[in-house]
């Protein structure tokens, strides 16, 4: 049940941008959505501005791709030839399925045709005149309701042929992917979008070079492309004036577990964790204690109460040795145990795991088996040792980010709470 | 005249296809059975051996014939934060009397876990089908089963 879900910007953000329409009854219908002054931004994007111009603008406004990775949006866009003989595409990242994160799933259930208006104008700044929406398999009701945003936006102009009166172009087509976290990478998703197993190639060439169908291809997130009309209608000055030095706009954090009020927060980047955990999700539930938080998502390492103060955001989170990824915090009271939490993470990196190469496929599952017997009150001495070993000879030596991620929370809460694995081997049960 | 550029290009939007036939197939056949392998197969020109490479990638589909209903409860580390998960899943398993990955014998339910269903504010969450359910409590799943049990 949807009406269940808890949606709210900060109250130093007066004017949300990305949650603007949160809780308006059927802005999933384009009418709900035009009365609301939607499509002002593809109107404003195709009519006065040069594709360049576009691309020129979504660079000065900072905006950083929020799949995970944080690759500057505009710059990416730039990487994109620029000869109009040249057949390209924008594929659009709804893969969603980071242990954590469920923000790009409101946004296209919720609000499709914001995201629709900044693939328009995502395709119109790089000369895409094809884009693809890769849905994940588990999201039935967001592949519907963009099938019908898509279909609306065709019967209103804004897709299809010399959209506006221009001569720009765009076709949409919609595939829905079959249950594999893999694919929200980029290139393992183009695989996935022409029929193989998702599978990630090796780059390079990236694929804003080699991609789709061997064009070159522009891919983005969902809430990357979410930001693009806001940055557009309110120019971006306005983005870059929200957020830190190296991360600019509002956010949207995901923020579950044990807290009072778990739920999409629209905050500015670099909001502490402090703030968005006891100021805006609540506190921690039942008044107890915090003992861990993940700041970015299952592939971040895990955080202490140290860092509550720490700003989320891009070059802050790695200053004390995690990521924002996809700004997913998930948090731990006192009564959790650490290796059952961690088991948990190394049940879905292994089940995650496409088995490409040898390092991830033989290494999550060791991890998992180990960390299984641990749990169980089997573990063996130095099996925290080799559990670091396995991280060790994984880490940077994988095919693609999965391995990495898979390493990130097993050395973090073991640098945190060695004492908390020691105790289950020594003791063959839980401390708490 | 063939022109293998053209050929080339053909084939590879044809094989584009592949993920949306193998749901249809699964739809037609109850589930990826070898016949509707082949089908899929002969539809797309490729060797039956292809098609089963990238059909037992996926998750979604059924390389058995599942129940009328299939379970899938999430077993991400925010659902069994949040009390569901494990218990959902030992709760399931005796009321339905059948294992995680088996289908109850007169055919109606089949349970499986799965990782995370992007459903955490809402959590514990599971799926029947193309439903999701969240926010779960025992007495919720329990009630959504008896009525999935008692209707056809």
């Amino acid at each position: 049940m949807l009406s269940s879900r808890c949606w709210q910007g900060g109250d130093e953000m007066p004017e949300k941008a990305l949650l603007r329409n949160a809780g308006v009854p059927h802005v999933e219908r384009i009418d709900v959505y035009l009365a609301r002054g939607g499509y002002q931004a593809v109107r404003k994007a195709l009519l006065e501005y040069k594709p360049q111009e576009i691309i020129e603008m979504i660079k000065r406004s900072g905006l950083r791709g929020r799949g995970g990775a944080g690759f500057p949006t505009g710059l990416k866009w730039d990487f994109m030839p620029k000869d109009p003989n040249i057949t390209k595409y924008l594929c659009i990242n709804f893969d969603e399925g980071e242990t954590g994160t469920f923000k790009d799933r409101y946004l296209v259930e919720e609000d499709p045709h914001q995201v629709l208006e900044g693939a328009i104008i995502a395709a119109y700044a790089v000369g895409a005149r094809k884009a693809f929406m890769y849905t994940r398999g588990e999201f039935p009701l967001g592949m519907k309701r963009w099938i019908k945003a898509v279909a609306e936006a065709y019967g209103r102009g804004f897709l299809g042929k010399n959209i506006l009166g221009t001569d720009f172009s765009l076709d949409v087509y919609v595939h829905r992917g079959a249950g594999a976290y893999i694919c929200g990478e980029e290139t393992a998703l183009m695989e996935s979008l022409e029929g193989k197993r998702g599978e990630p190639r090796l780059k390079p060439p990236f694929p804003t070079q080699v991609g789709l169908f061997g064009q070159p291809t522009l891919i983005n997130n969902v809430e990357t492309l979410a930001c693009v009309p806001h940055i557009v209608l309110r120019g971006p000055e306005w983005f870059a004036s929200i957020g830190t030095e190296e991360s600019k706009g509002p956010k949207l954090f995901c923020v579950s577990g044990h807290v009072e009020k778990p739920g999409l927060y629209e905050l500015p980047m670099g909001t502490t964790l402090r703030e968005i955990i006891y100021e805006h999700a609540g506190g921690v539930w039942e008044g107890r204690k915090l003992k861990a938080v993940i700041p970015g998502g299952a592939s971040t390492p895990m955080l202490t109460p140290e860092h509550l103060d720490v700003p989320m955001a891009f070059e802050t989170l790695p200053k004390v040795g995690s990521m924002l990824g996809t700004g997913a915090v998930i948090v731990m009271d006192e009564s959790t145990c650490i290796v059952n939490a961690v088991l948990h993470l190394a049940r879905f990196f292994a089940h995650e795991s496409c088995g490409k190469c040898a390092p991830c496929r033989v290494g999550t599952h060791t991890m998992l088996k180990i960390l299984e017997r641990v749990e169980a009150g089997e573990g063996r001495d130095g099996d925290i040792d080799l559990l670091l070993d396995i991280c060790e000879t994984m880490y940077g030596k994988t095919f693609c980010p999965l391995g990495d991620a898979a390493t990130n929370p097993v050395t973090s809460s073991i640098k945190y709470f060695r004492d908390e694995y020691e105790y289950h081997i020594e003791h063959k049960r839980c401390m708490v | 005249m063939a022109i293998p550029a053209v050929d080339r290009k053909l084939q590879l939007v044809k094989r584009s296809r592949m993920l949306d036939m193998l749901y249809a197939a699964q739809k037609r056949y109850g589930y990826l059975s070898e016949e509707a392998l082949r089908h899929v197969a002969e539809e797309l020109g490729l060797p039956l051996k292809e098609v089963c490479s990238t059909a037992s990638f996926y998750s979604l589909y059924h390389m058995k014939p599942p129940g009328q209903y299939v379970i899938q409860v999430c077993e991400g580390l925010v659902c069994s934060l949040r009390g569901g998960a494990e218990h959902l899943v030992d709760h399931l398993r005796q009321k339905l009397g059948i294992d995680v990955g088996e289908t109850t014998p007169d055919g109606k339910f089949t349970l499986q876990t799965v990782q995370c269903l992007a459903a955490c504010d809402t959590s514990p969450a599971m799926r029947i089908n193309d439903d999701l359910y969240e926010n779960l409590t025992l007495e919720e799943v329990d009630a959504i089963i008896e009525m999935l049990a008692g209707g056809r």
